[in-house]
């Protein structure tokens, strides 16, 4: 049941981008169809596993005066795997998410984790820890992602829903930074209330 | 010539902050004050140019004739983060006011993506390295530009009437948005 806890705690009530507003840059930069943010969201949430599993064995080993060098390296390594496995199977992913993609790195998403949850916690529960934050990194991305894509282009995951050629904005920047803008103020409501 | 659409082009038409999207989490976080933005700015600004130049020249004479090009994002990442230590430690010697301004986010610096960004994109757009740190310094100058803009105007929005659930963070994304529609006029420059 805590475990269950710790799993959805992800998704809204602490949910990394719209509630701890970490993150941001690949959620404006990759957010111009759904398809393209939960990709970005799933490339996140594997590194996010990976690093979190590796920082809780390895914390009583790392010494505490350079844990965040050590955190980086660890997370540097799965970035890479992620990297080269995205460049193998999916390249036209790839190409989209471009540069963002080395970027996990500096996803303060990750390195928060590591440094709050995984260096103080068991390996099982880093590793929920993990899947439920990219999760819900994942469907923050999916949902932004969506909202663009269907007011920029009239689409829903690459189907066009509504004749006609939408307006161009929302898939440009300024639209990212304007959606995300009130979605989150939706969310901030939502919860206050 | 080159030089002048290099410039141009990095802090106007693609311009880091409101055109690629690098280092929001600063533009948000530090934005204030102009004063404090000022000073992060030029933080940045040291530090993108200082980060450019040391990781070109890795680049070219360490990863490439060793065919480790792979190990790119797990060099350049330490090399920076050293580098940021530095500034840190040298800005606390020289100005402390600026130092305790700055506070938390002088480390966060590491985790700005711009300074990330703007290595990897030397590398990938085949700069040389005068190229390289004029592109450096002309993105580190946008940002600048974007983050004190933004601080002007989130002086006067202290005086605003916002509605609640607009408060804080939403209501500067609208305000990037707008900004960022601002600086698609310039498109036609380059």
């Amino acid at each position: 049941m805590n475990q269950m806890k710790n799993f959805t705690k992800g998704f809204i009530r602490e949910n990394p981008i719209l509630v701890l507003c970490l993150g941001n840059c690949p959620t404006l930069a990759t957010t111009s169809s759904a398809l393209n943010g939960m990709g970005m969201g799933l490339a996140t949430t594997f590194v996010l596993i990976g690093s979190n599993v590796f920082i809780a064995a390895l914390a009583n080993l790392i010494p505490d005066k350079v844990r965040i060098p050590a955190f980086i390296v660890v997370i540097a390594t799965f970035v890479t795997i992620v990297d080269l496995v995205m460049q193998a199977y999916v390249p036209s992913l790839y190409a989209t998410l471009g540069i963002f993609i080395p970027l996990i790195v500096v996803n303060c998403i990750v390195l928060g984790r590591a440094e709050a949850y995984a260096s103080k916690n068991s390996v099982l529960s880093s590793a929920v820890d993990g899947a439920g934050m990219g999760l819900g990194f994942t469907m923050a991305l999916g949902v932004l992602g969506a909202i663009r894509e269907l007011l920029g282009s009239g689409a829903f995951m690459g189907h066009k829903l509504i004749q006609g050629d939408g307006i161009l904005i929302f898939i440009l920047a300024p639209g990212a930074f304007i959606a995300f803008g009130y979605l989150m103020a939706v969310v901030n409501k939502i919860r206050k209330v | 010539m080159e030089y002048i659409l290099i410039i141009i082009s990095a802090i106007f038409v693609n311009n880091v902050v409101l055109a690629q999207f690098l280092g929001i989490c600063p533009f948000l976080g530090v934005s204030n004050k102009v004063q404090t933005a000022s000073g992060m700015a030029a933080a940045v600004t040291f530090v993108i140019v200082l980060a450019t130049m040391v990781t070109y020249l890795i680049q070219v004479y360490v990863l490439v004739p060793l065919h480790i090009e792979f190990m790119q994002t797990i060099t350049f990442i330490l090399v920076i983060a050293a580098l940021v230590q530095m500034v840190e430690i040298i800005l606390k010697k020289i100005s402390q006011p600026l130092y305790q301004a700055l506070g938390i986010f002088l480390p966060l610096i590491t985790t700005n993506c711009a300074v990330l960004g703007v290595a990897i994109l030397v590398v990938k757009k085949h700069y040389n390295l005068l190229e390289g740190i004029v592109f450096g310094g002309a993105t580190a100058l946008g940002f600048g530009l974007a983050l004190i803009i933004l601080a002007g105007i989130r002086e006067q929005l202290e005086l605003a009437n916002i509605p609640k659930g607009m408060q804080g963070i939403p209501i500067l994304l609208i305000i990037s948005g707008i900004l960022a529609m601002a600086f698609m006029g310039f498109a036609g420059l380059v």
